[in-house]
């Protein structure tokens, strides 16, 4: 099957008065129709850009600088601002962190819902109100015909976040940028969402793009995942090889830092030091001076994704040519 | 027990007034209203060892932890800090000094227009203990060091570190008076994941060296593991479930430490289909009668819904206290350890 999504050696930049900071660097990945996507790594990683980038809502002065996305095999990364807001809602929705500042506290939910519809969809007056309570019903809101009829502040934090999916989702787009959808909540109404999101996606043949830090609800929902670290992937494979046995020393980092929910440790693993900053990437692999299997060529040279495999890693381990240079081999290859 | 514990919290509460104001109150005929916060918690940290408070936003966790360290009154019961009564405790500067608190956002808790030595330097001062510059110097340095910072990083300002580099700057100036008991709040959620491994560790290791005393407040379940020697469960301002962190996670009896347990997503990915708790935490303001956890229990009965149950210990677990009719009762099913279902794999869903 054709995939939905394709994004193609994404480049985005923000010039700045000390120069071009590049916040994306070669990005390159797709999204098959009901596969979801998760997207991972650490503050300041690029995740959340990237879906700001397929959704066109790139902050000023940040911009596309090369690269190409494509939905459904037609580019959208370079359409202007009408043509592109049209396409967002009807094909693409849009699932952010903090329900209620995606929400306009003026307008019932009813009203906002019934507009997004009418704006994308030949719908009456009446048939919109009909679907848009339908909407609220499959996502879970309790006397949805009464409750269509409240504005956002009547709701509970987790109650909008149904109300900001079943928006996202009534247009019936073909595919979901979902940014941290379940960070805002507590643990006890984040795996309801959840729920929610993946029976959605899987029913309607959605393909969703799942932005988070929380590996647990990665591991939980996604099929695929892409790690990403300082503006790149440095991992793509199927979810569960990428967190059982992840190739690239960072995810594999990641992973070991997680604290387990079923055990106590004396010692976590951790990363020691931090993400660099955007203006002070180091040459060759971004990761070089935090990783512990470094060697002569990662700090010159920038690694591509390289098969492993089970995955995708963008590191020098992978490659038959730097073998005799390779200080030692993975443990865990 | 032998010795005095470091800290004990007798029936503790803490309401807040959120009424209207007059005018209005009077216009539309409502009488005051109080919130709840922290109602009757009671509970005691033995020197040297980590009590947890975990729960969801709004039980009241935070608040506990203000009213430990004295930045609340409590409308209700008292503090004891070593069998002293915590105004009394805090009105002698040698006392005081022995208890700090780290809090939540390295961003919002260090002043930008300082630089690090004089952050970290600052309590040194105020408690009078450190004799002439050279002497403070070392002593910042030395701290510095401690945290896994370099003593020439005091002349910074707090902008050009990163979070976790913060949360360590934060460390340290705790640490700066000698304290023998600290507050964290919530003290690694805003950090990444990776960082915040290397800020546990750095916590379990100064308490092992310096035979610290900690009531630590979090959200997350899988980091308190790591770091309680007991956790209590927190909901809608009570106590629900005070346990060993083993036994806890080994065999949760409340039927919301059971929930909560259950909601977590992990990384086992045996893709079994989770039972979310249904409903969500209702508003402090106007909490249910009866337990405040009854519309969402799979236990409730008549009785849940009229009497408020007492922190009691089940007859069958050593050191577990519970809040629970159905668990006094012994209505609940049998304790399991939390996740266990995913290691027997599919058959114990059919429970």
């Amino acid at each position: 099957m054709p995939p939905i999504l394709e994004v193609r050696d994404l480049r985005v930049e923000f010039p700045t008065r000390r120069g071009t900071l590049t916040a994306l660097d070669g990005v390159s990945f797709d999204i098959a129709p009901g596969e979801v996507l998760g997207v991972v790594g650490e503050s300041g990683a690029g995740k959340s850009m990237t879906g700001a980038a397929i959704i066109g809502l790139l902050e000023p002065p940040g911009r596309i600088a090369g690269g190409q996305i494509l939905l459904s095999g037609k580019r959208i990364d370079n359409l202007p601002y009408e043509q592109m807001r049209r396409i967002r809602g009807r094909e693409i929705g849009a699932i952010f962190q903090d329900p209620l500042t995606t929400l306009n506290p003026l307008y019932t939910v009813g009203r906002q819902l019934i507009e997004t519809m009418q704006t994308h969809l030949p719908l009456s007056d009446k048939e919109a109100r009909q679907r848009a309570i339908g909407w609220l019903e499959m996502v879970g809101i309790p006397a949805a015909a009464q409750r269509v009829d409240s504005y956002p502040h009547e709701f509970s934090g987790g109650m909008r976040q149904r109300v900001v999916i079943s928006l996202a989702l009534c247009a019936e787009p073909k595919l979901i940028v979902a940014d941290e959808p379940t960070t805002a909540l507590d643990v006890s109404i984040q795996a309801q969402i959840i729920a929610l999101l993946k029976t959605l996606a899987r029913e309607k043949r959605t393909a969703m793009m799942l932005v988070t830090h929380d590996m647990g609800v990665i591991a939980e929902t996604a099929d695929r995942v892409a790690v990403m670290y300082a503006g790149r992937i440095a991992e793509i494979g199927p979810v569960r090889s990428v967190v059982k046995s992840a190739k690239h020393p960072y995810s594999a980092g990641l992973m070991a830092s997680i604290p387990p929910l079923d055990r106590k440790v004396d010692h976590l693993a951790g990363i020691e030091g931090s993400m660099p900053r955007l203006s002070a990437i180091p040459q060759g692999c971004a990761f070089n001076p935090r990783c512990a299997h470094v060697f002569a060529r990662c700090r010159i040279e920038r690694p591509e994704l390289l098969e492993t495999g089970s995955t995708r890693a963008a590191c020098w381990l992978y490659d038959p040519a730097s073998e005799k240079q390779a200080p030692e081999v993975m443990r865990h290859v | 027990m032998s010795e005095t514990p470091v800290l004990v919290a007798e029936d503790l509460a803490r309401y807040f007034d959120v009424s209207r104001p007059l005018l209005q109150r009077l216009l539309s005929r409502e009488g005051r209203r109080t919130l709840k916060a922290v109602d009757g918690v009671s509970f005691e940290i033995p020197k040297g060892t980590t009590l947890s408070l975990v729960g969801e936003s709004g039980c009241g966790k935070s608040t506990v932890a203000r009213l430990v360290v004295g930045l609340y009154r409590p409308t209700r019961g008292r503090v004891l800090f070593e069998g002293i009564e915590l105004e009394k405790a805090r009105a002698d500067a040698e006392t005081r000094r022995r208890m700090q608190m780290i809090f939540q956002d390295p961003y919002a808790s260090l002043n930008p227009r300082w630089r690090v030595q004089d952050i970290v330097a600052e309590p040194i001062r105020a408690f009078g203990m450190a004799e002439g510059a050279a002497a403070l110097r070392e002593r910042v340095g030395h701290l510095l060091t401690q945290v896994g910072l370099s003593p020439l990083d005091g002349e910074k300002f707090p902008h050009e570190f990163s979070g976790g580099q913060r949360q360590r700057i934060s460390i340290a100036r705790a640490l700066s008076s000698n304290p023998d008991f600290l507050v964290c709040d919530e003290p690694t959620s805003a950090l990444d994941v990776s960082v915040q491994a290397q800020i546990l560790n750095l916590m379990k290791d100064l308490q092992q060296r310096l035979g610290l005393t900690y009531l630590f407040i979090s959200h997350n379940l899988a980091v308190v593991r790591q770091i309680s020697d007991r956790i209590g469960v927190m909901y809608l301002g009570r106590l629900v479930e005070l346990a060993p962190a083993e036994t806890l996670f080994t065999a949760p009896r409340h039927p919301y430490t059971r929930a909560l347990m259950e909601a977590i997503p992990d990384l086992e990915m045996t893709g079994r289909q989770r039972i979310p708790v249904g409903g969500e935490v209702p508003s402090p303001i106007s909490p249910p009668s009866g337990c405040p956890f009854h519309p969402r229990c799979p236990l409730a009965d008549a009785r849940c819904k009229a009497a408020m149950p007492a922190l009691l210990a089940p007859m069958t677990q050593g050191d577990t206290v519970v809040a629970c009719h159905a668990v006094e009762e012994r209505r609940d099913p049998p304790p399991a350890p939390a996740g266990a279902d995913q290691r027997i794999g599919t058959t114990a869903i059919a429970l």
